[in-house]
């Protein structure tokens, strides 16, 4: 794990000193909410609908014991016991009061935590491959790329006020976990000639303009990744509109001026800037952090016990058919901890849940977790003969719901139970459909499926790449849910199409057993998945399903 | 067919960031019954006024509409009625096990 150096530890204290003074003068009346709003989003605290909200950045989505422990604490002594893990490798504190948030920061910068650019027009927390070090199909790990972009990032003068926030995903692998399209900056790496470099996407988006991000340079060498970004992200500071709040993502720069435009500003630019990047410099700096991430030193071991556990308990089975993924090393397997038990809120972990991930992290996971964009926990690296304890105790705790990929493993958004921006409810919505599809027992029978809520147009709940998507809205003072079927977020990324009408709250439920239904009817079997029947066959069955049955039930 | 006017000024309390509504004395409550409901357009604006000039306690004062019952002020829209109940009964409990 990367660990800061005196320097960046210095920042943090600094800056947290600076907000304790800042909080102070608000709440003694010098300063105005006018005057403080900004400084208190630079720190990542939000004003929510109920409460307070304090949005802590989770680099790249790794986390140590320690910092997994200090979240459990924070949520514990100054908030409601819980955190909600969000899809951009964040964890929020939805009950903060605003006195004690200079404290919750001091705890974080204990552990090197913070929540500095998780707000404002500023180039984001990056986010990366929850699999990153133990995914078979890597490459290489993306995580020191991200970390060197994250100090390039961090505090860039010339980047604190760009025309609107500016997220940067990365990874390592061909598959995508990362989403990494719907980025305004995507970096996936690729071979040439045997050496590495990144594939350079750029533009992707959600949100209310929804934009998959087209390649801008198919393959840049290793050693100039900060110069092209930044040639990137300048080209974009000058280019892009301020004039409309909802024009200002890159998406729209590139989608105005065209990709052949960007392209040539970007290049011309990066002429101009390279000579002054010290790629030397870089390297070493690149090495350095790499040394941190170094792949952990993992032992030869036996199977036998998994396969024992496997042949003997049908739900040790059932869950390590569903949560286990390949491990590049023989003998071991990737956890995903699911924060998704049918009918509880997707993403959220209490202090006593999170303090049992970090001990079976320290006891069988070599000490590393990582924070899935899909709001899961995971732990990377973990020897299969340990799988039947690790399950046992996380069956516990609630957290081996054997469901990660299925329906019930839904990524949904803080909607209107939480966000101070929602239209509709979305949580309730996530909610209701693992509970009526537990009771059905469909869930292992439909198989791969994503679904992924968003409680407004923001698309904070990636609702545009869910393979069913739901949008939550306001209509005529009615909560209204619009469906997208035949989104991806993989490599093969794809935006959701928009079946028709809206359905009522009462109705979203029963709409989407429709389409499961159709889908279930009209498979070739069970390895044709619901997202390759749907490119199969197209919108209409399931629009007929939708629509139809309806007109006929009110007939 | 215009609707009767019936607003309270509603806003966040500083420190807490709790919800809170104009009550009847010009003080601030976490009960909506106890709200002040202004049926005339310019007393709520100079009500939202006094209220928004009060930065030390409260953040981000707006009208809401309500409409009258014997209790006491009720939201006439969701998203009023959800900053009142706060998040909905089942979001409320954070994950306890499957
Ligand atoms: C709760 C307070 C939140 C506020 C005030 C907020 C605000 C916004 C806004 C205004 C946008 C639209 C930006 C644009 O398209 O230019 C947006 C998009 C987004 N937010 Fe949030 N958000 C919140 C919570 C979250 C959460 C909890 C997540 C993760 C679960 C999240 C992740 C995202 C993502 C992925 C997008 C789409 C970005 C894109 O267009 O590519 N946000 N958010
Ligand atoms: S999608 Fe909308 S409702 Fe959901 S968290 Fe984002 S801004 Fe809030």
């Amino acid at each position: 794990m990367y660990v800061y150096t005196d320097f960046d530890c210095a920042f943090l204290t600094e800056r947290n000193q600076q907000f304790r003074a800042q909080v102070a003068r608000r709440l003694d009346g010098s300063l105005t909410e006018e005057e403080f709003r900004p400084l208190r989003l630079m720190n990542g605290l939000y004003l929510q609908l109920h409460a307070y909200m304090l949005r802590v950045a989770i680099p790249y989505g790794s986390l140590n014991p320690d910092q997994l422990r200090k979240l459990a604490e924070i949520s514990e002594r100054w908030d409601r016991g819980y955190g909600h893990f969000t899809t951009r490798q964040n964890i929020q504190f939805n009950w903060p009061e605003l006195p004690d948030v200079p404290d919750m920061l001091d705890a974080l910068g204990e552990v090197g935590l913070h929540a500095i650019q998780t707000s404002g027009n500023t180039i984001r927390n990056v986010t990366s491959d929850h699999f990153a070090a133990a995914a078979a199909d890597e490459i290489a790990d993306p995580r020191p790329y991200a970390e060197l972009i994250r100090q390039w990032s961090t505090d860039h003068p010339e980047f604190q006020f760009l025309p609107r926030k500016f997220k940067i995903a990365i990874t390592g692998s061909p598959s995508d976990r990362t989403v990494t399209r719907a980025h305004d900056i995507g970096l996936r790496m690729v071979r040439k000639d045997g050496t590495a470099g990144f594939e350079v996407i750029v533009g992707g988006g959600l949100g209310r303009t929804p934009m998959l991000g087209k390649v801008i340079r198919a393959f840049l060498p290793v050693a100039d990744l900060l110069p092209y970004l930044e040639a990137i992200v300048a080209t974009y500071n000058l280019l892009g509109r301020r004039d409309n709040k909802y024009k200002a993502r890159i998406k729209i720069t590139v989608h105005e001026n065209g990709l052949e435009h960007v392209r040539d500003l970007v290049e011309a630019r990066f002429a101009e800037i390279a000579p002054y990047f010290d790629s030397e410099a870089t390297q070493a700096e690149l090495a350095r952090i790499a040394a941190h991430f170094e792949a952990p030193v993992l032992p030869e071991v036996t199977e036998s016990d998994y396969h024992t556990a496997r042949a003997n308990d049908p739900a040790f089975r059932s869950w390590s058919d569903t949560n286990i993924t390949a491990h590049k090393k023989k003998g071991y397997g990737i956890v995903t901890i699911s924060l998704k038990a049918h009918g509880a809120v997707p993403g959220d972990a209490t202090s006593a849940q999170m303090r049992v991930v970090a001990e079976l992290a320290e006891f069988f996971g070599q000490g590393e977790i990582r924070v899935s964009h899909e709001q899961n926990l995971i732990l990377p690296h973990v020897a299969l003969a340990n799988l039947p304890v690790v399950y046992s105790v996380l069956k516990r705790h609630g957290l081996a719901t054997a469901n990660a990929g299925l329906l019930s493993d839904i990524i949904a958004c803080p909607g209107m139970d939480y966000c101070a921006l929602a239209t509709a409810r979305s949580i309730p919505v996530a909610q209701e459909l693992a509970t009526h599809f537990e009771r059905l027992k469909l869930e292992h029978d439909i198989g791969p499926l994503k679904i992924k809520i968003s409680g407004c147009i923001n698309a904070c709940g990636h609702h545009h790449v869910g393979h069913i998507g739901i949008l939550g809205l306001d209509r005529g003072g009615v909560e209204t849910y619009q469906i997208t079927l035949g989104g991806d977020g993989t490599e093969d990324a794809a935006l959701g199409e928009r079946t028709g009408p809206g359905f009522s709250y009462q109705e979203i439920v029963p709409a989407i057993e429709r389409i499961l239904r159709t889908y279930l009817a009209l498979r070739h079997g069970r390895e044709e998945t619901f997202l390759h029947v749907f490119r199969r066959i197209g919108l209409s069955p399931f629009k007929a399903a939708l629509y139809h049955s309806e007109a006929a039930d009110a007939a | 067919m215009s609707k009767a006017f019936a607003k309270v000024v509603t806003a966040n309390a500083l420190r807490s960031g709790r919800v809170v509504w104009l009550s009847e004395s010009d003080g601030w409550t976490q009960d909506v019954l106890n709200a002040a409901l202004f049926t005339d357009a310019e007393a709520a604006e100079n009500a939202l006024a006094r209220a928004a000039a009060n930065t030390a306690e409260v953040v981000g004062c707006y009208l809401a509409d309500m409409r009258a019952t014997e209790s006491g002020p009720e939201p006439t829209h969701f998203r009023e009625a959800f900053r009142r109940d706060g998040p909905s009964a089942a979001a409320r409990i954070p994950t306890i096990g499957a």
